[in-house]
C-alpha cells in the first residue's frame, strides 16, 4: 500500500471512528456517496453563526440567480468545523469553498497544496480591489493571496460599564499605570476590575498580544509567527509576561477567574450588571450584548476605548489586535476551481453583500464604507471599530490563529497557566520555545 | 451428548469478530503505524520513527495526564463502590417507599452525559450559581487547581453511581433470603449479616463493578471537556483529554497516537491485573445450584 492511499484509509478510520461520517470515504472505499467532482454544485462551508449566515445565504441566493453552476451552504458549529475541514481537507472530496481565520490555520492547508492562489485573478479584477489591505495581508501566505474576507472586522476592545465608572467618579483609563490604579480603586470598592472568563485561554490571550505590541511593536511577534530561535525569549515578550501574570495576582480579575466562562455569558453579565467594571473582548462583545442584556446596550451603558498605552513603550498606541476577519478560500481540488474562484469575488465584492454586511451589525472589511456605517443601526459603535482599524499602522492577528494549531494550543494552555501562577513568565517561554 | 455438540461453532462469532476487527482492531494497528509517523491530518503522514515516544517523558502534560488519570480513578472507585453498594443493597428490600425512592435516584441514569455536565456547569457558575453558596467566599469550584478535580469526580460520579446501584441491587436480590432466616434465628443483627452474608455474596459484583468503574475513569472523557476543558492551567486534564487536545486542537496526530497506544496498554494491564488477582476470571459462581 503506497502512503498516499493509506493516509486517505487513515483519514476514513478516523472520520468513521469518532468524526460525522465523511463523503470522501464514500469515494475511498467505492460503496456509495459521490465520487470526488461529481457535484453539480459550489460547496461553500461556513459556521453556523446567526449573523453572518444569513447575509451568505443572501449572497448566495443572489449568484445563483445568474450563474450556470449554483453554490450552496453547509454549516457546521465552530469547534466542530475545526475538526471536519481538517479531515476533509486530507481527503480526496473536500469543499469547493471554505471559511477560514487566515494565519497560521490557512498557512497549513496552502503548505500541504490545498488552496488556490488568488493573487492573479484579484490583480486582474479592479473591481476586486475594495478591502483594507491590513485585513487583506491576514489573507495571505509566503506573500500570495489565498483568502477573501468575507465577514466583519473584530478588534479587541476595552469595554467598560459607564454607570460603574461613573457611580465611583472614574473615568476609563488612557494609560497602564491609569489601568493599575483603577484596579485598586475598584477592589476596594467590591466590584471586580475586569471580568475575565478565565476558562477559555484565548481571553487571556488578548492582554499578551496588546501588552507585546505596545511594548515591543508588531514586529516581536512577527518573529514569533516566522519561528525564528529565541523569539518567545525576547525581552518585551518576557516584559509583557510578567504584566500579565501582575495583573492576575494583584486582583485585577477577582479571585474566581478561572471558574468563568464565556459561551455561557457568564462573564458579559458579570460585566453587564456591574459586579465588574471593565471586559477586554473582541468586538463581537457588542453585539453580543446587544443581545443577551439589551436594556445595558439601549441605556447608553455600554462604553468602549482603546487598549492603554503602555509608558515607554516601542508599540504604535493606534495598532490593534483582534480577528481582522473571516476569509473564503478555494480548494484546489475542487472540480469547479473557476467557478468557486469567480464566486468567491463576486459575491464577497458586490455592493448588495457588503450592505447586508452592515445592516446585520458587522464592520466589512471594506475601504470608504465610513458613511454608510453612520447610517446604521449601531452607528456609534461601528465606526469606532472602522476608525480604529483603518487608522491602525498594524493589525495583529489573534495569536491562536496566526501560529499553527499545534503551537496555538500549546500557547492556551501555557497561558492559563501563567495566569494561575502555576509557571513564571521564564519558565513560558521555555516551553512555547520547545513547541512546535 | 457430547461437551462438542453444546457449543456453538465459530460461525455464530463471525459478524462480532468481523465488527471487532474493522472497528477494535485495526484502528489499534493504524493508531500504532500512526505513532510512529509525523502527520496533521493532511497529505500522508512521514516517518518519524520513535520520535514521538522519546517526546512523551518531556511533555509535562502527558506526565501531569498519567498522575490526573490515575487520581481519577481512585477517586473514581473511593467514592462510587461504597455508594453505590450501600444504595443497592438498601434499594434491594421490598418496601413500597424504597421503590418510589430508588426511582428518583436512577433518574441521573436516564439522561445524556453531556446534558448532565452543562447543568452542573451552570449549577458551579461561580457568580451566579449554587457554587457561590457553596464554595466558599468566592465560589471558585471548577477554576481552583486544587478542588476542581474533587469536583469532576463528585459530578462523574453523580452519573454514574445509579448505575452501580442497579448492579447491586439485582445481585443483592438474588442473595436467598435462607440465609438472612438462618442468620436470624442464630440472633444475628442487621450489621453483622450485612457483612457476614451480604458483602460475601455481593464479592463477583463488586469486581465487575470495579473493573468498569477503573477501565471507564482511565478513558473518562466527555465531561471533563465540558466541565472544565482540563483546566484551570492542566490540574484535570486526564491522559484521554490530553490526547484529544494533543489530536484534534493541535492536530499533532502521530503524538496524540502515541498517546493513545499509551492509554490502551494501560488500559488493558490494569483490567487484566484486577481479574486476575480477584480470581474473577476462573467466573466461579457462589450460588445454589450452579457450578
Amino acid at each position: 500500500m503506497r502512503p498516499a492511499r493509506l493516509g486517505k484509509v487513515i483519514v476514513c478510520v478516523i472520520a468513521m471512528a469518532g468524526l460525522a461520517a465523511n463523503s470522501g470515504c464514500g469515494a475511498v472505499l467505492g460503496t456509495a456517496g459521490p465520487a470526488a467532482g461529481s457535484r453539480n454544485r459550489i460547496q461553500v462551508w461556513a459556521l453556523q453563526d446567526a449573523q453572518n449566515q444569513p447575509v451568505i445565504e443572501a449572497g448566495i441566493r443572489e449568484y445563483n440567480r445568474s450563474a450556470i453552476l449554483h453554490a450552496e451552504l453547509l454549516t457546521y458549529v465552530n469547534d466542530a468545523y475545526k475538526q471536519k475541514l481538517q479531515v476533509s481537507m486530507g481527503s480526496p472530496n473536500p469543499p469547493d469553498v471554505f471559511f477560514n481565520w487566515g494565519g497560521g490555520n490557512l498557512a497549513q492547508f496552502v503548505r500541504s497544496g490545498n488552496v488556490v492562489d488568488l493573487s492573479t485573478r484579484l490583480r486582474r479584477d479592479s473591481n476586486a480591489n475594495i478591502f483594507l489591505p491590513n485585513i487583506m495581508q491576514v489573507g495571505q501566505v509566503d506573500g500570495k493571496q489565498y483568502g477573501i474576507p468575507m465577514n466583519g472586522i473584530q478588534p479587541v476592545v476595552l469595554f467598560y460599564n459607564k454607570k460603574v465608572f461613573a457611580d465611583a467618579g472614574l473615568k476609563p483609563p488612557t494609560t497602564f499605570d491609569e489601568l493599575l490604579s483603577l484596579v485598586d480603586k475598584f477592589k476596594a470598592r467590591d466590584v471586580t476590575p475586569i471580568a475575565l472568563p478565565g476558562t477559555q485561554g484565548w481571553t487571556e490571550l488578548m492582554y499578551l498580544e496588546y501588552l507585546l505590541d505596545r511594548i515591543g511593536g508588531p514586529k516581536k511577534f512577527e518573529a514569533i509567527v516566522a519561528g525564528r530561535p529565541g523569539a518567545w525569549r525576547d525581552a518585551a515578550v518576557l516584559k509583557a509576561l510578567e504584566m500579565c501574570q501582575d495583573l492576575a495576582e494583584r486582583g485585577a480579575f477577582g479571585r474566581n477567574f478561572a471558574s468563568i466562562n464565556y459561551d455561557n455569558t457568564g462573564a458579559s453579565k458579570l460585566f453587564a450588571t456591574g459586579k465588574a467594571a471593565m471586559f477586554l473582548m473582541g468586538s463581537w462583545e457588542y453585539s453580543n450584548q446587544a443581545t443577551a442584556n439589551p436594556k445595558f446596550v439601549e441605556n447608553g451603558e455600554l462604553g468602549w476605548v482603546p487598549f492603554p498605552k503602555v509608558a515607554g513603550g516601542a508599540g504604535d498606541p493606534k495598532n490593534v489586535v483582534g480577528n481582522p476577519s473571516n476569509y473564503f478560500s478555494v480548494s484546489a481540488k475542487s472540480a469547479h476551481r473557476d467557478a468557486a474562484v469567480n464566486f468567491v469575488v463576486s459575491m464577497t465584492t458586490s455592493k448588495q453583500y457588503i450592505s447586508a454586511l452592515i445592516e446585520a451589525g458587522q464592520v466589512p472589511a471594506v475601504k470608504g464604507v465610513e458613511k454608510e456605517l453612520e447610517g446604521s443601526d449601531n452607528a456609534e459603535f461601528a465606526t469606532f471599530t472602522y476608525r480604529m482599524v483603518t487608522q491602525a499602522k498594524s493589525f495583529t492577528q489573534s495569536w491562536d490563529q496566526a501560529l499553527s494549531p499545534s503551537v496555538g494550543s500549546e500557547l492556551l494552555t501555557n497561558l492559563q497557566k501563567l495566569f494561575l501562577s502555576d509557571i513564571s513568565p521564564q519558565q513560558f517561554v521555555e516551553a512555547m520555545e520547545k513547541a512546535k | 451428548m457430547s461437551v462438542k455438540s453444546q457449543r456453538p461453532g465459530f460461525g455464530w462469532a463471525a459478524p462480532a469478530t468481523v465488527f471487532f476487527t474493522a472497528f477494535g482492531i485495526l484502528p489499534i494497528v493504524i493508531v500504532a503505524y500512526l505513532s510512529l509517523t509525523r502527520w496533521n491530518g493532511l497529505g500522508s503522514p512521514t516517518w518519524a520513527g520513535l520520535e514521538n515516544w522519546r517526546a512523551l517523558p518531556d511533555d509535562p502534560d502527558a506526565t501531569n495526564g498519567i498522575k490526573v488519570t490515575f487520581l481519577l480513578t481512585l477517586l473514581s472507585w473511593l467514592i462510587q463502590t461504597p455508594l453505590s453498594l450501600l444504595l443497592g443493597v438498601w434499594a434491594a428490600g421490598r418496601q413500597r417507599s424504597r421503590a418510589v425512592m430508588s426511582t428518583v435516584f436512577f433518574l441521573p441514569l436516564l439522561l445524556s452525559t453531556t446534558a448532565i455536565a452543562l447543568t452542573w456547569l451552570s449549577l458551579l457558575d461561580p457568580n451566579f450559581g449554587l457554587a457561590a453558596s457553596l464554595g466558599g467566599s468566592d465560589g471558585n469550584l471548577l477554576g481552583s487547581p486544587t478542588r476542581a478535580l474533587y469536583v469532576v469526580a463528585f459530578v462523574i460520579a453523580w452519573q454514574f453511581v445509579p448505575f452501580h446501584t442497579l448492579l447491586y441491587q439485582a445481585a443483592a436480590r438474588q442473595i436467598p433470603t435462607s440465609m438472612y432466616e438462618d442468620a436470624e434465628l442464630a440472633g444475628a443483627n442487621a450489621l453483622r449479616q450485612f457483612f457476614a452474608i451480604t458483602l460475601p455474596q455481593l464479592r463477583n459484583t463488586i469486581i465487575a463493578s470495579s473493573v468498569l468503574i477503573v477501565v471507564g475513569s482511565l478513558t473518562y472523557f466527555e465531561s471533563i471537556l465540558l466541565l472544565t476543558g482540563g483546566g484551570p492551567g492542566t490540574a484535570t486534564r486526564a491522559l484521554p483529554l490530553h490526547m484529544y487536545i494533543k489530536g484534534f486542537v493541535g492536530f499533532d496526530m502521530g503524538f496524540a497516537s502515541a498517546l493513545a497506544v499509551l492509554l490502551v496498554a494501560v488500559g488493558t494491564l490494569l483490567s487484566v491485573l484486577i481479574v486476575r488477582s480477584t480470581g474473577y476470571h476462573r467466573m466461579t459462581s457462589e450460588r445454589e445450584g450452579f457450578l
